[in-house]
């Protein structure tokens, strides 16, 4: 008996040896649930940021570098086991409720084993707390990149940096970005993000049950290290751009001065301007709302996103247009008076001889002149209807760029107005408007908007006669050949070459006896169009385009002053001023009107009205 | 007659090659905590205490053959004794009062108590004239069982105390009526089913079930009492488990039940250990990710992975392969055991070496069991290979005995009353 029972006690033992083998086989081998879920307890990714691309002016000044950030992390699950809260609040100088609040947060946005506890410590509160972070178990550092600056300048065109949201991560293809991660949100920094951003790098580590890192994973085999940003160089000349900085100081405005040869941007400023530092991750969320609440609009930037009428900076392109369509020659005449009737209503123009050329008509700004022009192209016996010669006109304007976007390398761009024949029709009634709804546009008034940097090309285009590039801020990008080539390709205009000189003698003559002679500059050939744009809603904006040297022109300007008066006070003297600083900067101490200098610099022309509501802080260091 | 005194080689060799895989468990399971060799710490003191195992071996091999049946009950007294100090001067750890502590070392009474159990099981059955028939001899053996246990389950040591279930397996071998194994399968589906589905619908479900019985056998008027009894002490019994479950066992003690019976999952509390412990194993695979690479092990994710939980260990880094050859190791073992019981001539040594496979099995079943999700629960080591000195020296002790009582055979008689 006791025999076979001993068989039933052997047949029992490799039963429940055969059992454990089949059970761990299921387990172990067939059932892979049990590995991931291993992975995904012990095993981290830790993102490396690489460094920015850092970003220089034309002549290889620093303006952007980078500044390290440091978020706190936590591991989750989250154990605070062994931990005292008390000194570890302390440190990190928040008090016991903060301390919850913030350990909730952690908790309820966590993402992929870790979660963020306190972002954005300034680099002495981080070496702070490193020191002492081995106490704190399943607290770590990630460190990023955020931007700092060399100077207190051109935040409008370098933009900012942000974190990812929710559209960001939607739109994006490649699935580069995690939520977290920094991106250009504006400006510079936006348009050349793929290139500045670098590529991530990735560690993979272990943590034990506190989080603590326990080595590698794989002895690092699939971590990679990060590649970093390329630097880009800007066309942008930080001396001019600061000094125009200086110019617009007190003013809304803006200023945009091209290099006609190539399209770079020289200088592109909108005032009121702000501390780009103040813009920076850390910062901003203190300075972003109230530069929102200030009347002056300091985000905005006027320079490439605001239209204006052009005014009389309007004038040469309305010539250029009745030259190259037949309205006028070279040599036409026109009798002014004062004034241009048109039935009941009265155009009223400036005292100028009365039998006026081209040249007089530019030189003196002669609204009869250009009205003439208008009704004579509208008129033309070669179209059919107004709209017809609406439709001509308007493709002349288009062929400068004007009414689209110039495909510019700055966020924010503005297509302007330039209304298409609907808009009429719809207003007066198909077919029944004519030159007289409409003769405001031939001075650059009514339907017509111009942001300053068309109205800057547009004199890049006359000092090219008859061609421009597409304006950009990007001179070199590191490792790479060549700036993008659609900022390389000559776009002509719909009017031919001969046609310009006549203009650019008219624009010269602006300078020489014309609304700007009374600031023009020794040694340099300006070309210059003044306008006075009339302002619905107070003083009228002072407006002026030229470039210069007009024998070899190596800048073109455009200058808007909002609110300030005539184009001939403010607008033109300032363009002089830049101009005159681009060409001869060495010369400038001994300028031969260091009072036009100081007046422009120190004269404040934000209306009134704003004034109680302006956050000075913003512009600060 | 010549005598000759040899060790069986196979045994010796099963357990000296479990307790190394043993060692190097243990010194990967701690390999974190700044031990940089297999003799620091903790796997360290295991080499140790198996060396401290293997001395008292050589020593036990000198003494006289009939040593410790002579001195049997002795040995037993003197565990009890063991025990009856260790809840008068013990130590309390992980709120049991098992250990000892005497001088750097703590000892666990307990885990001798299995050793000097034996001898007197072994020395009441061999007894001339026992019989499982006999009450007296049938009380005996129970009170002589039930002593260890209940000083045990006072120290609250739970585990340690249901390991003196495997006597019962001896008692079977030895001839106890199987109708007391059955009676405990039946019990034990019985305490299940009651939680699985709750006394009530198991008494409705009993019912039904022996009405139906009684419905095809009614003409039998014979059957009609005994099923009818059956049936009844079946609901009385699910009713008590019921009662006792709820009131009696600590609320601890009902999660781990219920997580092991599926009833409920409690990944961060009861079900923790169970849950990190598959887990661990589990990701081990099918070779496992390597001696000391195990991420989960490395990681402290599992409470006690040392001691209880050791097979974690081998199963992470050893995956299905290395657990495999560690439970055929055991089951070999057993096996040898048992054979190595049934070829002794003396009934006394006979019931020793069964009671030694016997606790070994039992430990093995439980220990892997849990690991594995299979078993509730319940903190018993894993023999030779989970760390700790009372269990590495108990068991070595425990298996040189029972290797000497086997190496000494050819001097014994035939015993007359097998």
């Amino acid at each position: 008996m006791r025999t076979y029972r001993l068989y039933y006690v052997y047949i029992t033992v490799i039963l429940v040896g055969l059992l454990f083998v089949f059970r761990l086989f299921q387990v172990q081998v067939i059932d892979d649930k049990y590995a991931l879920i291993a992975e995904k307890i012990s095993l981290r990714k830790q993102t490396v940021y690489p460094q920015r691309g850092l970003i220089f002016d034309r002549n290889d000044k620093l303006l952007v570098y980078n500044d390290p950030v440091y978020d706190l992390m936590i591991s989750v699950p989250i154990k605070l086991k062994g931990i005292d809260t008390l000194s570890f609040c302390q440190l990190l100088e928040i008090d016991k409720k903060k301390f919850d609040q913030l350990l909730l947060k952690a908790k309820q946005k966590s993402y992929r084993g870790k979660s963020v506890f306190k972002k954005n410590i300034s680099n002495v509160t981080y070496a702070r707390i490193q020191e002492r972070l081995y106490q704190y178990k399943g607290f770590f550092f990630e460190i990023r990149q955020d931007r700092n600056y060399k100077f207190n300048s051109s935040a409008h065109l370098l933009g900012y940096l942000g974190e990812v949201n929710k559209q960001d991560l939607k739109n994006q293809k490649e699935g580069y970005y995690e939520q977290g991660d920094f991106i250009g949100k504006k400006g510079v920094e936006r348009f050349y993000e793929y290139q500045l951003r670098g590529i991530k790098g990735e560690r993979y580590f272990y943590v034990d049950r506190s989080g603590v890192n326990k080595g590698s994973y794989k002895d690092g085999k699939l971590d990679y290290e990060p590649i970093d940003g390329q630097n880009i160089s800007l066309s942008i000349d930080i001396d001019l751009q600061q000094y125009g900085e200086k110019l617009l100081n007190h003013k809304m405005g803006s200023i945009v001065a091209i290099e006609p040869k190539t399209g770079e941007i020289l200088s592109l400023i909108s005032s009121p301007f702000y501390n780009p530092a103040n813009f920076n991750i850390q910062n901003r969320g203190k300075f972003y709302t109230r530069a929102i609440q200030d009347p002056t609009k300091p985000i905005f930037n006027r320079a490439v996103s605001a239209p204006y009428p052009p005014g009389s900076t309007f004038k040469p392109i309305m010539a250029l247009v009745g030259l190259e369509d037949g309205a006028i020659k070279p040599t036409s005449h026109f009798n002014c008076a004062g004034q241009y009737r048109l039935g009941k209503r009265i155009i009223r123009c400036h005292f100028h001889p009365f039998n006026t050329s081209l040249k007089q008509s530019i030189a003196s700004s002669c609204n009869t002149y250009y009205c003439n022009i208008f009704k004579n192209m509208m008129q033309a016996s070669k179209y059919n209807s107004s709209e017809d010669a609406y439709i001509s006109w308007r493709s002349y304007l288009t062929s400068f760029g004007l009414g689209s976007k110039l495909g510019i390398d700055i966020s924010g761009e503005y297509k302007g107005w330039l209304k298409e024949p609907a808009y009429y029709d719809k207003m007066h009634g198909k077919g029944r408007w004519n030159y007289a709804r409409i003769i405001s546009l031939s001075f650059g008034q009514g339907e017509l908007g111009l942001t300053p940097i068309q109205i800057a090309n547009v004199a890049s285009i006359i000092a090219n006669q008859g061609y421009y590039y597409t304006p950009h801020v990007i001179k070199e990008i590191e490792g790479m050949k060549s700036i993008p080539q659609k900022y390389l390709i000559k776009n002509y205009t719909k009017v031919s070459q001969s046609n310009f000189l006549p203009v650019i003698q008219g624009m010269q003559e602006v300078t020489i006896s014309g609304t700007a002679s009374h600031i023009a500059i020794d040694n340099i050939n300006i070309a210059g169009k003044t306008g006075t744009v009339q302002n619905p809603h107070g003083k009228n904006h002072s407006a002026y385009m030229a470039f210069a040297p007009v024998e070899d022109p190596e800048i073109a300007i455009a200058v808007v002053v909002e609110e300030s008066g005539y184009g001939a006070s403010w607008a033109a003297p300032i363009a002089h001023l830049m101009i005159e600083k681009y060409l001869m900067p060495d010369t400038m101490q001994e300028s031969s009107r260091p009072f036009l200098q100081k007046q422009m610099m120190d004269s404040d022309l934000i209306p009134y009205k704003y004034k109680s509501k302006i956050d000075k802080s913003l512009y600060g260091n | 007659m010549e005598t000759k005194s040899r060790i069986d080689i196979l045994a010796l060799f099963l357990f000296l090659v479990i307790a190394l895989i043993g060692v190097a468990s243990v010194y990967s399971a701690t390999s974190d905590q700044g031990v940089f060799s297999l003799f620091e710490g903790r796997s360290g003191k295991q080499l140790m205490w198996l060396s401290a195992s293997i001395f008292f071996g050589v020593v036990i091999f000198l003494l006289n053959a009939n040593f410790f049946e002579v001195f049997s009950m002795y040995f037993y007294v003197l565990f009890m004794l063991l025990l009856v100090l260790v809840l008068v001067i013990g130590v309390d750890i992980n709120g049991a009062r098992s250990w000892i502590k005497i001088g750097s070392f703590s000892i666990q009474p307990s885990e001798f108590a299995k050793y000097g159990t034996s001898f007197a099981v072994a020395a009441i059955i061999s007894r001339i004239g026992f019989s499982f028939q006999n009450k007296n001899d049938i009380i005996k053996l129970v009170t002589i069982t039930l002593i260890p246990m209940g000083l045990i389950i006072i120290q609250g040591d739970m585990g340690s105390a249901l390991v003196f279930l495997s006597f019962i397996l001896v008692f079977y071998i030895e001839g106890l009526t199987p109708a007391i194994i059955l009676l405990g399968i039946s019990m034990i589906a019985v305490f299940v089913l009651t939680l699985v589905f709750s006394s009530l619908y198991f008494s409705i479900s009993a019912f039904i079930l022996w009405f139906v019985f009684y419905a095809f056998t009614y003409t039998n008027k014979k059957l009609l009492i005994p099923s009818l009894s059956i049936a009844g002490l079946a609901i009385i019994f699910s009713m008590s488990v019921q009662f006792l479950f709820d009131n009696v066992l600590k609320e601890h003690q009902q999660k781990r039940i219920q997580v092991t019976l599926n009833l409920i999952e409690d990944n961060m509390g009861a079900g923790y250990n169970v849950n990190q412990s598959k887990i661990a194993i589990g990701s081990g695979g099918l070779f496992g990710k390597g001696f000391l690479n195990g991420s989960h092990t490395k990681g402290n994710f599992i409470p006690e992975q040392e001691t209880d939980f050791i097979f974690c260990t081998i199963g992470e880094e050893g995956g299905w392969v290395l657990s495999s050859i560690t439970i055929a190791l055991y089951v070999t073992f057993i096996l040898r055991l048992f054979y190595l019981s049934s070829r002794a001539k003396k009934k006394y040594k006979r019931i020793f070496i069964s009671s030694l496979a016997s606790i070994i099995f039992f430990h093995v079943l439980v220990n892997i069991g849990m690991t594995i999700g299979i078993m509730p629960v319940i903190g018993i080591p894993l023999p030779l290979v989970s760390y700790g000195g009372s269990s590495i020296l108990a068991f070595g002790l425990f298996i040189f005995t029972a290797l000497k009582m086997d190496a000494t055979r050819d001097q014994d008689l035939e015993s007359v009353f097998s």
